[in-house]
């Protein structure tokens, strides 16, 4: 199960070019900024632009291989595209857009039936109205139910939150959430928003100027200090973690580091337990100190050893890299701190963590 | 004194050219149209300007150009009479290839503004939901241009009904086979008929203000796309 995708593309004012080997499952984020290619990457995968040069293959199937002259039109490519803008068809009511798609496949390929699709995106109240007649909002849910409906072996989304308002935005998130748990389609999903990345995605593919510059999962590579991700106010890492346990009277729930033995505590309702969810710790809202014993008020206190260290976005941090038994960390320090704690790799000391910021 | 069953039959005969020429670029202006919306080619500018000709030249040098090309020395001419139909000019099939070629951009740009308008995405979209380029053009295409479809058929028609330089130019003035109402208005003043020529006046008078009152009535709302 995987997914490889090689593109080579030459316009006046941008070239593409790429070579990526991605998982067959799960989310996998085409992040970066506008013009670094992404749309451009996912519209050649869908077939709707065509790579001069290039070989898209989705597990076992090739849609494109310019070698031997092999171009799979997009409505032969078993795929489901969501766009920026819902683009559902004006003429037909929000039933006929749903079944659209639907009923040019096959019966015997159909792995999405309508109820499981409406029920997923929370829109069977909405199947007799009309396109003009709904949010921005319903339109993209019932966009993505519409792709979902022709039972794709892969998912293209394109900044489908991009053209809502945040308010929107946190309503449609948890239907995505839902789809990454619910259904086994793979997604590729383009975005530039860092929160929506961190939030949906397993796998991340950071673009620039039409070139991958790192991909790998997403705990450790926005991890990496080599990356321009990790520059700026909200660097952070995302942690997927296991929720140990709750506790009702200082509503507190303990959280699970994957793969050890190391917890951290965030108020939170209550949640099951070994229930997965997704974490972020931002950089800023990690202090280091050499002791482990003082009595405060920081919840969080973590062994880690340090790994490395960058110049920060400004010359009064560093932003140092931790590892807290094999969970990656970033913590934001000034400079005088470094020099104060005489800070160098492999030392070992104490993160306090002031913040946790449940995700999913 | 009320119509002629000479007047009558113009009218009909008018009626048979205008429906006919009107399904002919239908069919014929469709591709076209299409194709001028989409495509990037530098064709795109000639053959543009070659269907809106008509709009700018004189009907009497299309009529002419027609008459050369249609009659026993011209192009089409030799090309129908070695296919054993004789000559076109002063023909009913005459007028209607007359016609189609006047009423071009009637029914041309008005299909061509709504294909324009609907953009390239609806068809990615469809692509998208596994519909190939046929089935896209009849369940996608056809039902978002159908106010374009009106007005390229109600101003096609239109258009052809008021047709007489053309017509007297490549079709003469035949009882029954090229005398239309138009000419037969103008048989009629020159016979000094005017009563007669009142009555046919007065009745496209009517009916070419009907149609645009339709037309115009009818573009409140637009289909968007959304």
């Amino acid at each position: 199960m995987s997914l490889h995708i090689k593109l080579h593309l030459d316009y006046q004012d941008f070239d593409l070019d790429l070579d990526l080997q991605l998982p067959g499952r799960g989310v996998t984020a085409l992040y970066g900024h506008s013009g670094s290619g992404k749309t451009t990457c996912l519209r050649c995968i869908a077939g709707l632009e065509k790579a001069g040069r290039g070989r898209i293959q989705i597990n076992d199937e090739v849609w494109q291989d310019s070698r031997q002259r092999l171009f799979v039109p997009p409505h032969k490519r078993s795929l489901g595209y969501v766009f920026q803008e819902a683009s559902l068809f004006a003429h037909l009511s929000v039933q006929a857009n749903l079944e659209f798609g639907l009923r040019r496949i096959p019966k015997a390929q159909r792995r999405v039936d309508m109820a499981q699709a409406t029920e997923l995106l929370g829109i069977g109240h909405l199947l007799q109205r009309h396109p003009q007649h709904l949010s921005g909002g319903e339109r993209q849910r019932i966009g993505i139910a519409r792709a979902l409906l022709t039972s794709p072996r892969l998912l293209l989304m394109d900044e489908p939150l991009a053209a809502l308002d945040s308010k929107r935005k946190g309503e449609i998130l948890p239907y995505l959430e839902r789809l990454h748990d619910e259904l086994d389609i793979p997604v590729l999903y383009v975005s530039h928003s860092q929160d929506e990345v961190a939030r949906l995605a397993d796998y991340i593919v950071l673009l620039s100027a039409g070139r991958a510059l790192a991909s790998g999962p997403i705990g450790q590579t926005l991890a990496r200090l080599d990356l321009p991700l990790a520059l700026g106010d909200d660097a952070g890492v995302v942690v997927e973690g296991r929720v140990s346990h709750y506790d009702p009277s200082y509503q507190l729930l303990t959280l699970q580091l994957p793969d050890s033995p190391l917890q951290v505590r965030v108020t939170h309702g209550p949640l099951a337990q070994g229930k997965a969810l997704r974490f972020k710790i931002q950089a800023r809202d990690v202090s280091l100190s050499l002791q482990a014993g003082e009595r405060s008020s920081i919840l969080n206190r973590l062994p880690v050893t340090v790994r490395e260290e960058i110049p920060a976005d400004n010359a009064a941090h560093v932003l140092v890299r931790l590892d807290a038994a094999g969970t990656p960390l970033l913590a934001r320090i000034t400079r005088y701190s470094r020099d104060q704690l005489d800070l160098h790799p492999g030392q070992q000391l104490w993160a306090q963590i002031k913040a946790v910021a449940v995700l999913a | 004194m009320s119509l002629s069953s000479a007047d009558f039959s113009a009218i009909w005969l008018t009626l048979k050219l205008a429906s006919l020429t009107t399904l002919i670029l239908l069919v014929v202006g469709t591709p076209i149209a299409l194709w001028l919306s989409r495509t990037r080619s530098w064709l795109r500018g000639p053959v543009g300007a070659v269907v809106a000709l008509p709009l700018v030249l004189p009907p009497t040098v299309i009529g002419f150009y027609l008459l050369l090309a249609l009659g026993p020395n011209g192009f089409f001419g030799q090309l129908t009479q070695s296919l054993g139909l004789g000559t076109l000019t002063f023909s009913f099939s005459g007028l209607v290839l007359g016609s189609v070629i006047y009423s071009m951009p009637f029914v041309v740009q008005p299909l061509q503004n709504a294909f324009s308008a609907i953009g390239s995405r609806p068809l990615e979209v469809a692509a998208t939901l596994r519909a190939g380029p046929w089935d896209s053009f009849f369940t996608v295409i056809l039902p978002l241009a159908r106010p374009g479809f009106i007005t390229a058929s109600i101003l096609g028609f239109a258009h052809t009904v008021g047709e007489f330089g053309v017509v007297l130019m490549i079709g003469g003035n035949i009882p029954d086979k090229t005398r239309v109402v138009s000419v037969q208005i103008y048989d009629h003043v020159e016979a000094m008929e005017y009563a007669q020529a009142h009555w046919l006046a007065g009745a496209m008078l009517a009916f070419s203000f009907l149609v645009l009152l339709a037309l115009y009535s009818s573009r409140k709302t637009k289909a968007g796309w959304s």
